[in-house]
């Protein structure tokens, strides 16, 4: 008892001589580094508005950003715990490949013979087709990589050849079109949009989870007698990530339907075409909301869950981790199973949204997904990484590509940008630690 | 006295080779409840390596583990675990970048009725174990990184008392440590004796353990020595028997005593 008391005590000793913002940021338990992810996003995002004009920071720029971004931000995510272990996967993006034309293949030729051309199933019995096959490709990865002590960066180099050319083979470099109308919903546009209201039942229920959430993490401090967050550290916290995400379902709302889409659906539903046109706002992208969820889901595994736990233990030490009787094999082999079923999702996004299936489909994306992970502060090294920082780092990529589509630069120069950026990213990151220990 | 019971451990004949060098030949040691013993021996005497198959980080080539006087099957360090042998390794084998909670529970994990884990209970659980241990330790929320040598064995030590080890094996307990937490290990030691756990400690610095240990037991070369009381034998004498294979009148030969015509 008296511990306690004389602990609280030097704690707020220590509080009071500390610098307020040092204060600011212990007490709120920002994570400073996530911050200043989002500090350099925004740097890139005002960065863009001035150059290009007030074209960047636009509802329909933005929507679109978010959509581009959710193919390669599901992917993130698995990386994450792939490197955490001190592995990497440069097998994602054929994997995306192939998951995508087997799951295009099954839609436009195999399914309709048994479903019908427009059955509302098709989509669902596709998706998880290409969900077993991405766990499928990921187990078998994870094995050669846990059992046969194979690095793996030698599999997923492998498999990075090996799933462009199944690819190829599955319709000798055919490409696969049109998809299925339900499963094109995946992909986003005008259609695949959750609309107004939606929007803000969704942004709603978020805020009521984000309230609920804070409150019940500060019983459960409260239960067992640990030190809290001051109150209005809480209320700051609750009414700051609110007001985020109403903002972001507010802008997704004023991105209205163009035109000609907007006449299209007035005349299919006989509506009268109103005098300043018809404003039918887009919403969420339904592939914005599945990468959304997809990244809560993956929080929580990674944070709430044994093998969560596990991994991270894995990735820090896997001597002890072996030791305190983690099986670590199978912990690996789920990880990649993990990651090839992201792949899948991932595959069904971009297929959908390209309203084909194609050859090429995910190249390069291997590199985009690492990219995201490593400037979403994921240590090569092992051990150290978030789902959120790399959501972030595979939005900061979009960003920097998309701003530099509409300053019209040459693609072969963007590149160089990317590159450059990842390269400084993670060296601000070395410097951030260095400095933080 | 104790030569009545049976013993908690027994190691007998126990052989290991790694790539045709003879790491432990034809060893056996024993250990009683209550009874600290050292395990002493050169660096590359065999002594680590001997623990470890304990402990289930190797698998024996030869020979056998009895706890309890039963035959025990120990393949991998879950099943050592569920003989209730804990091991704190010189290599303080904690994760570093996760915290003193998740350590301590690692492998173990408190989970709730819905599966999650339950870190507030787990924390909790940490907190007052480690109260008992090291009162002054107050950085729950930090990955292990950042503590000292010191604080982290206190994780290490308080993992093993966590999940009533009865035999408890410490190897270089305090090879990382400072003087003060030194003697707060050996206070914690004589404070696990009086409940019955059995302790093996493993050191090649006799200094630091011959005055908690009841007996030793000596190796070189990857076989035993000998074993003795620590009241029948001095430390010199101790000494002898590591560096000479030279075994006192008191103590009982083993296979790798020096031959003496």
């Amino acid at each position: 008892m008296a511990d306690t008391i004389q602990t609280t005590q030097l704690n707020r000793a220590r509080s009071a001589t500390e610098h307020p913002v040092k204060r600011f940021f212990r007490a709120t338990e920002i994570d400073t580094r996530l911050l200043g992810m989002v500090g350099a996003l925004l740097i890139i995002w005002i960065g863009f508005q001035i150059m290009t004009g007030g074209l960047f920071l636009t509802p329909r720029n933005l929507w679109n950003l978010t959509v581009q971004t959710s193919s390669v931000a599901i992917m993130a995510t698995g990386m994450v715990l792939v490197i955490v272990t001190r592995n990497i996967d440069l097998s994602v993006g054929s994997v995306l490949g192939f998951c995508g034309m087997i799951m295009g293949v099954l839609q436009a030729q195999i399914l309709p013979q048994y479903l019908g051309l427009d059955s509302s199933l098709t989509w669902i019995v596709t998706l998880a087709c290409g969900i077993l096959i991405g766990a499928a490709i990921g187990a078998l990865h994870g094995s050669i990589i846990a059992f046969l002590n194979v690095p793996s960066f030698i599999v997923t180099l492998g498999g990075l050849l090996v799933w462009r050319g199944a690819t190829w083979f599955v319709t000798s470099g055919q490409t696969v079109a049109p998809m299925n109308p339900t499963f094109r919903l995946m992909g986003g546009g005008t259609e695949g949009s959750i609309g107004a209201t939606a929007s803000w039942i969704v942004g709603i229920i978020a805020c009521l989870a984000i309230v609920g959430a804070i409150i019940n993490s500060r019983k459960q401090r409260k239960r067992f007698g640990f030190p809290r967050r001051p109150i209005w550290a809480e209320y700051f916290l609750s009414i700051l990530s609110c007001a985020l995400v109403l903002l972001a379902v507010w802008v997704s709302t004023i991105y209205y339907w163009p035109v000609n889409i907007a006449r299209k659906y007035a005349e299919a539903n006989a509506i009268a075409w109103p005098e300043g046109g018809l404003q039918i706002s887009h919403g969420i992208a339904i592939p914005v909301l599945m990468a959304i969820a997809v990244g809560i889901v993956m929080t929580f595994i990674s944070t709430r869950l044994r093998f969560g736990r596990y991994v991270f233990a894995l990735g820090g030490n896997p001597e002890a981790a072996e030791l305190a009787g983690i099986k670590t094999r199978w912990v690996t082999i789920r990880i990649f199973m993990l990651m090839g079923i992201l792949c899948a999702i991932a595959a069904a996004i971009s297929t959908a949204r390209l309203n084909a299936a194609t050859n090429a489909q995910g190249e390069l994306d291997e590199l985009y997904t690492i990219a995201a992970a490593v400037i979403g502060g994921t240590s090569l090294a092992g051990g150290v990484g978030t789902i959120a920082g790399a959501m972030i780092g595979a939005l900061v990529m979009q960003s920097l590509q998309s701003g530099m589509v509409l300053l019209g630069i040459d693609s072969p120069f963007q590149r160089i940008v990317v590159g450059v950026v990842l390269v400084l990213a993670v060296w601000a990151d070395t410097v951030y630690r260095a400095r933080a220990k | 006295m104790s030569e009545q019971r049976t013993p908690l451990v027994e190691m007998k004949n126990i052989s290991i080779s790694f790539g045709g060098i003879h790491a432990v030949d034809n060893a056996s040691v024993d250990l009683y409840p209550g009874e600290v013993v050292a395990l002493l021996g050169h660096n590359g005497a065999g002594k680590s390596t001997l623990i470890k198959i304990l402990s289930g980080a190797y698998k024996r080539d030869g020979g056998e583990i009895l706890i309890n006087g039963e035959a025990a099957d120990i393949n991998n360090p879950r099943d050592a675990k569920k003989y209730g042998i804990e091991t704190i390794y010189q290599t303080l084998a904690v994760a570093d970048n996760v915290d003193a909670a998740a350590n301590l529970y690692l492998g173990r994990e408190l989970r709730t009725p819905w599966g999650t884990l339950d870190d507030v209970a787990m924390e909790a659980k940490a907190r007052e174990v480690m109260g008992r241990l090291n009162p002054n330790f107050q950085r729950f929320k930090e990955p292990v990184k950042a503590l000292s040598g010191g604080q982290r064995q206190s994780v290490a030590i308080a993992r093993a008392i966590l999940f009533d080890a009865r035999i408890l094996i410490m190897d270089e307990p305090t090879a990382a440590l400072g003087p003060q937490e030194t003697a707060q290990v050996g206070e914690l030691i004589k404070q696990l004796k009086r409940e019955g756990i059995g302790i093996f400690l493993i050191s090649h610095d006799i200094h630091d353990v011959f005055d908690l240990a009841d007996r030793v037991s000596v190796m070189k070369n990857g076989q035993v020595v000998g074993h003795a009381r620590t009241e029948d034998v001095t430390k010199d004498e101790v000494l002898g028997m590591i560096i000479l294979g030279k075994v006192p009148e008191k103590a009982i030969p083993g296979p790798g005593a020096m031959q003496t015509a």
